[in-house]
């Protein structure tokens, strides 16, 4: 196959992936609005505190509110809550065998389906949620056409980070058969350590720090960061790529381990 | 009613421990889930003492009781919110025929036991709470009127949210917003949120009635949005209208539904 036949096959499944989950618009809508809700409940708790302390974090009121909706607004796309990749089920009915013979990588193969899906889901599950915030509580709207275009960057490399997560988690269904557990406490360290329950910059002393260096960081609170114009763009972006190299990297490794062992297996 | 709903409930908790492993594993995942927003609380109070004029024991308190009330809630009858998976893949009709009522064996289905962990949270929480505040003896009372409310209060916004997936087949998250949506306003004091939301939450969808309402009997509290003193005893009363409405609502759906066919 040759290097731009390739290219057309990832950008094929990018679109199939849109298509997929375009297909449960009902439901998707549904999950709008109920991350409007919580967006809300978030606002008002962010408010009695920023009220409490203004300025906490460096952050204004104003912020604060914006960063409730914008948070919300990435469970979809970045899938916070964990999962969205079939490979989990594909482990256990023994379709991956399938799958790793493909003249294709896995890795890849996912990656595009999760990329269409998540500009689907950006556009039914992330727009709702921040024009509600905007109507209800007024959130900041950068005007300059330079900030968004880096918090579109941003977003989208939290997209590829999410997934890079994901999908260790996912393949690693290979070696534990029962993924519930592993699903269970990837949500829990991912909704914590992103800064979907409470901004990162409210965490106290180490545990920010922390919380700030840990890959989580590069979906929530990063993209918000320079949404927000809080963080040096260079600095967000290259935490950022860091992550993705690294989660991406290791997904490789992990795959090419998976390989093997389904060959040992017997498929 | 309840022989058959405790031999189901049995049924389900033997079939969870046939995988012990897993059953183990979900059960400290839910505590830790829970105990994430525990985690928030904490770190919302390094950065400030009070929240909305409630101090953390305070705060703790209120999130404790509806903690509790939400996960036995859940644990007891949240099984009924997968109502729409089995209207979809037509198994809803299988419950119709058979001589049980469907809702005890939607509130059984896939009973999960170990939903029992959030369960033993909330009570932690609450009893941490209580040691921490000084409750007078005579008010001691409210508080296990309160939590059983609670736990009527959640229920029949769990019934009404399926109830309105025989319309909404598709929407199964709209139920989601009800029922998470009101266990995490409950675990805030109302006092954070606008005169008009809790209104709506006092007057409409009563879930003030949880642990707010009689939460500030027992913490001697007055009420930050100024509403009347007596409302504080009305939670049997709330929860007492929420399940009747919420009743009439599932047998409307049940009366009006119609099968996929499939």
């Amino acid at each position: 196959m040759g290097r731009c036949s390739t290219f057309a096959l990832y950008l094929r499944l990018v679109w199939y992936g849109f298509r997929k989950h375009a297909a449960y618009r009902a439901a998707a809508v549904a999950g709008a609005f109920t991350n409007t809700v919580f967006g809300v409940l978030r606002a008002y708790v962010l408010i009695a505190l920023w009220t409490a302390r203004p300025g906490l974090g460096g952050y204004d009121l104003t912020d604060a509110v914006t960063f409730s909706f914008l948070s919300q607004a990435y469970i979809g796309p970045m899938q916070v809550f964990g999962g969205g990749l079939d490979i989990p089920q594909r482990i256990r009915s023994g379709d991956i065998a399938l799958d790793l013979v493909r003249p294709a990588s896995l890795q890849l193969w996912n990656l595009s389906e999760d990329l269409g899906r998540a500009a689907c889901l950006f556009l039914i599950r992330s727009v709702v949620p921040v024009v509600a915030g905007a109507l209800l509580f007024g959130i900041l709207l950068p005007d300059d056409v330079v900030t968004w275009a880096a918090f579109l960057t941003s977003f989208v490399l939290g997209v590829v980070v999410s997934f890079g997560w994901r999908y260790l988690v996912a393949v690693a269904t290979c070696w534990v058969i029962d993924d519930r557990g592993l699903s269970v406490m990837s949500m829990i360290l991912t909704t914590f350590f992103s800064g979907l329950m409470v901004p990162l910059v409210i965490f106290p002393g180490g545990l920010g720090t922390l919380a700030r260096a840990l890959p989580w960081a590069a979906m929530v609170q990063v993209p918000t960061d320079v949404y927000l114009g809080k963080t040096s763009l260079v600095d967000a972006l290259a935490f950022q790529v860091s992550w993705a190299v690294v989660l991406l990297g290791a997904g490789a490794a992990v795959t090419a381990a998976a390989r093997r062992k389904v060959v040992i297996q017997g498929g | 009613m309840v022989r058959t709903y405790v031999l189901l409930v049995w049924t389900w908790t033997r079939a969870a421990a046939q995988y012990p492993l897993s059953f183990t594993l979900m059960t400290l995942g839910g505590m830790v889930l829970g105990g994430l927003d525990v985690a928030v609380i904490w770190v919302i109070f390094t950065n400030t003492t009070t929240l909305g004029g409630f101090g953390l024991s305070e705060v703790m308190f209120l999130y404790g009781a509806a903690c509790l009330s939400f996960a036995t809630a859940d644990l007891l009858f949240g099984n009924v919110d997968r109502i729409s998976q089995h209207i979809r893949a037509g198994t809803f009709d299988t419950m119709l025929i058979r001589p049980v009522s469907p809702f005890v064996q939607m509130a059984t289905d896939r009973f999960v036991p170990y939903r029992a962990g959030r369960v033993v949270q909330g009570a932690v929480i609450l009893a941490i709470a209580l040691s921490h505040l000084d409750v007078p003896g005579d008010r001691v009372w409210m508080i296990p009127v309160m939590v059983l409310s609670g736990i009527v209060i959640f229920t029949a916004v769990w019934v009404l949210g399926s109830a309105v997936q025989f319309l909404l087949t598709d929407a199964p998250d709209l139920t989601n917003s009800l029922t998470s949506g009101g266990a995490t306003l409950t675990q805030y004091p109302l006092s954070v949120y606008s005169a008009d939301l809790v209104r709506g939450v006092t007057f409409v969808l009563p879930l003030a009635f949880v642990n707010w309402q009689p939460g500030l009997y027992v913490l001697g509290r007055e009420d930050p949005s100024g509403l009347p003193y007596w409302l504080r005893f009305l939670s049997p009363a709330a929860a007492a209208a929420m399940a009747l409405v919420a009743a009439l609502a599932w047998r409307t759906g049940i009366r009006h539904y119609r099968s996929t066919g499939s």
